[in-house]
């Protein structure tokens, strides 16, 4: 079963945990990194000369949506799987949005075997935190945790009735558990499709104001500070969100949040003509929200970013906007986008990836996101300048609904090692 | 594309809304309008410019004048016309938009004239067909047509548009018949106000290009034209306001409000009008003052030279494709 070691050589070594940026050679053993130095003599191994590119821990996707079970046809374990790699992501988080919820240990098993069985990136779940994302009783949130669930949500689905809310930030705190909330405040939500303002105004869009966003943080801060209950606010999108969120950090309250790429990449003018594409939740703000989330970014308010991957089929999305459905999707240009930031001047390389690596496994207690002596080898090793434009048509997903094809980007993914095992390598 | 009558030129296959429209585009529909005025007038209305071209009238939701005046047009013209409603709700309406559609461009139409309750599912469908399309209302988003009759009975009214101010009155919020008529009036150098409690005003309102007013006498004084939006019944009961006799008193257009606009301002409605509502029953009958019976009349010759113009965009060989 143990493989030849493999020996990575001469790559530039990357490890926003140890503010680790240098030349050197990695040697992996038993799927395990057995050393990481500058120059490592290994003449069993198998050996890659990297060049210089770069080699970091693999991605640690925090939120994405799989369709299996359920409804497979727009993305199953297997295509998320075969698009995560692809993307440089070694570990992903599925949300409980599957048909049926992910509420019960059944459930939380079927996904780990399933993983097992594909064998691409480690696929780890959510759970409900309440039974069929309704909103009104709790999941049991202790088995599920003992069967493998990373934390509990609702997903897009904030849980609205504030006190169904403090028990779950209460009875999570029972098992030091992590509830992650959608920042809405869905009666001011509802029936809304793209941010409020102008462009909605023009096209005659019903507008989502931003302030349900921050009054639905507002108030899980006051219940974090009431039951001392960990949050995790989901995809931050406002600039008066995060504005409370870097508040409460300094008055030291349990609080974590994340934001996707389209909230720093693009802002509501996306939505254009009734692009569908376009269309997700919460919705693509204005520019200052937008310049905030990068601001947020910088000073580590934000701490990490997840792709909020939202499989759609086109008959979901090829529809008048009001009955398309909402999502982006991200596996395969989470790396890329988040290297904008870098490419940007407003974040450091290391800082850059911290966000999607180091950052989400420690808020989300997984051990992963790290490059170590000991530490299982899930790695991506990128070329951190190659130009290329995002063609969706070359995605791996199963859905191609992402608003960005076309667009230039820097940081092209070369191989993906999962456990020290090729899972992608972009030569085919 | 450029096939046809080139003194006419009207660079769009489609007829979506009126953003977009340059000045010029905008007063040759109106010109062409006028001419059909005086057809319609005549015992003989019928043209057969149109003649041998089919037209779908494809309403997804209910209205009785709009296709009837489109049905009109496009008789008068000597085109076939054919209506199909389809309701909304029998079947997801995504799907029944693209399916008909589909369905639709096999049959080779020549124009295509929809409406539908949302907003940009018009455009959508466009993208879908080989015909060209009028837009005949989506959602909240546009009606330009309606602008386009309006336009017309305030330049024959008044005999411009520049310079003029328009004050839009009711429920900005939910109407195409507004952006529309905001887009035009601005294209066309009138100045427009807007006039509503806060509930009915889309957020950023100003930003196009219109002065914001939550009280009638204010918002009224000295303007030329008032043009007031119906309020649907389901927002007159607490969602949006609290009652139609509150909604009356505030912004129901009287002789009392109306005394502060100019003393020949004109008033016009879109109809249907709910009486006692957003108008007093004696004002949209005054004879003197309300246009509101011209701009039905002006709907059909506006809908003939829509149908004019984009017809003669067409290819006469076969449609593509």
């Amino acid at each position: 079963m143990s493989a030849r070691p493999l020996l990575f050589r001469n790559a530039r070594l990357l490890d926003p945990a140890s503010n680790l940026d240098r030349r050197g050679d990695l040697l992996i053993e038993d799927g395990k990194i057995a050393a990481l130095d500058p120059k490592i003599a290994a003449h069993d191994a198998e050996s890659v000369e990297c060049a210089g590119a770069c080699l970091a821990p693999g991605l640690v996707d925090m939120r994405v949506e799989l369709r299996e079970p359920g409804a497979e046809h727009q993305e199953s374990m297997n295509s998320g799987g075969l698009a995560a790699v692809a993307g440089g992501v070694t570990t992903l988080v599925m949300l409980p949005t599957t048909d049926p919820v992910i509420d019960d240990i059944a459930l939380v098993e079927f996904v780990a075997r399933r993983s097992r069985d594909v064998g691409l990136a480690r696929i780890r779940t959510y759970a409900a935190a309440t039974k069929g994302l309704k909103g009104r009783e709790l999941t049991e949130m202790g088995l599920l945790a003992a069967a493998g669930a990373v934390a509990f949500t609702d997903a897009g689905r904030a849980i609205a009735d504030a006190t169904v809310m403090r028990r779950a930030l209460s009875y999570a705190r029972t098992f030091d558990l992590l509830v992650m909330q959608h920042p809405e405040e869905p009666s001011l939500a509802a029936g809304g499709m793209m941010n409020e303002g102008e462009v909605a105004t023009r096209l005659g869009l019903a507008g989502i104001t931003p302030a349900a966003e921050i009054i639905m943080v507002e108030r899980d801060l006051r219940l974090v500070e009431a039951t001392g209950g960990r949050l995790h606010i989901a995809h931050v999108s406002t600039e008066a969100a995060i504005d409370a969120i870097r508040r409460a950090k300094a008055r030291g309250l349990p609080v974590t949040c994340d934001t996707a790429p389209h909230y720093f990449a693009l802002n509501e003018t996306a939505v254009g003509d009734y692009r569908t594409f376009a269309k997700v939740s919460p919705p693509l703000r204005s520019e200052w929200d937008r310049r905030a989330v990068v601001a947020g970014l910088k000073d580590g308010t934000i701490d990490a970013i997840a792709s909020d991957h939202a499989p759609h089929d086109q008959e979901s999305k090829r529809l008048p906007f009001a009955s398309a459905a909402s999502g982006i999707i991200g596996l395969e240009t989470l790396l890329p986008l988040t290297l904008e930031l870098y490419h940007n001047g407003h974040l450091s390389l290391l800082e850059a990836l911290g966000a999607v690596t180091q950052r989400p496994a420690d808020i989300l207690g997984l051990p992963a996101g790290r490059l170590a002596v000991g530490a299982a080898a899930d790695l991506v090793l990128f070329d951190l300048e190659r130009p290329w434009r995002i063609d969706v048509d070359a995605f791996r997903s199963k859905s191609k609904n992402a608003p960005y094809d076309g667009r230039p980007v820097q940081g092209r993914v070369l191989r993906t090692l999962v456990a020290g095992r090729s899972v992608f390598s972009s030569e085919g | 594309m450029t096939v046809g009558m080139p003194s006419l030129s009207f660079p769009h296959r489609h007829l979506l809304g009126i953003e977009g429209l340059s000045p010029d585009e905008i007063t040759l529909l109106l010109d062409r309008s006028e001419t059909y005025v005086e057809q319609n007038r005549q015992v003989d209305k019928k043209q057969s410019l149109l003649r041998g071209r089919t037209i779908i009238n494809l309403f997804f939701e209910n209205s009785t004048r709009t296709r009837t005046s489109f049905e009109l047009a496009g008789k008068r013209l000597g085109g076939d016309v054919i209506n199909m409603s389809v309701q909304a709700s029998s079947i997801k309406k995504g799907e029944t938009l693209i399916d008909t559609a589909m369905t639709l461009t096999a049959m080779r139409p020549d124009v295509l004239i929809v409406r539908h309750p949302e907003s940009g599912a018009v455009q959508l469908l466009s993208q879908k067909v080989d015909c060209a399309v009028i837009n005949a209302g989506d959602g909240s988003h546009e009606h330009p047509t309606q602008a386009l009759l309006d336009a017309l009975t305030i330049r024959l009214r008044k005999g411009h548009l520049q310079g003029l101010a328009v004050a839009i009155c009711g429920d900005i919020l939910h109407s195409r018949v507004a952006r529309s008529n905001i887009a035009l009036l601005n294209i066309m150098g009138a100045r427009v106000r807007v006039v509503a409690p806060r509930t009915l005003l889309p957020a950023e309102i100003e930003r196009l290009g219109v002065e914001v007013f939550h009280d009638m006498a204010r918002g009224l004084r000295g303007v030329d034209i008032i043009m007031m939006l119906r309020l649907q019944t389901e927002r007159m009961h607490g969602s949006f306001v609290p009652s139609i006799r509150e909604y009356f008193h505030f912004f129901g257009l009287d002789y009392a409000k109306l005394a502060a606009a100019k003393p020949d301002a004109l008033i016009m409605h879109p109809g249907p009008m709910n009486r006692g509502v957003e108008i007093d029953t004696e004002v949209a009958d005054d004879i003197d003052r309300s246009a509101i019976r011209q701009q039905v009349e002006m709907g059909v010759a506006v809908r003939m030279a829509c149908l004019d113009v984009l017809t003669r965009n067409l290819s006469n060989a076969a449609p593509a494709k």
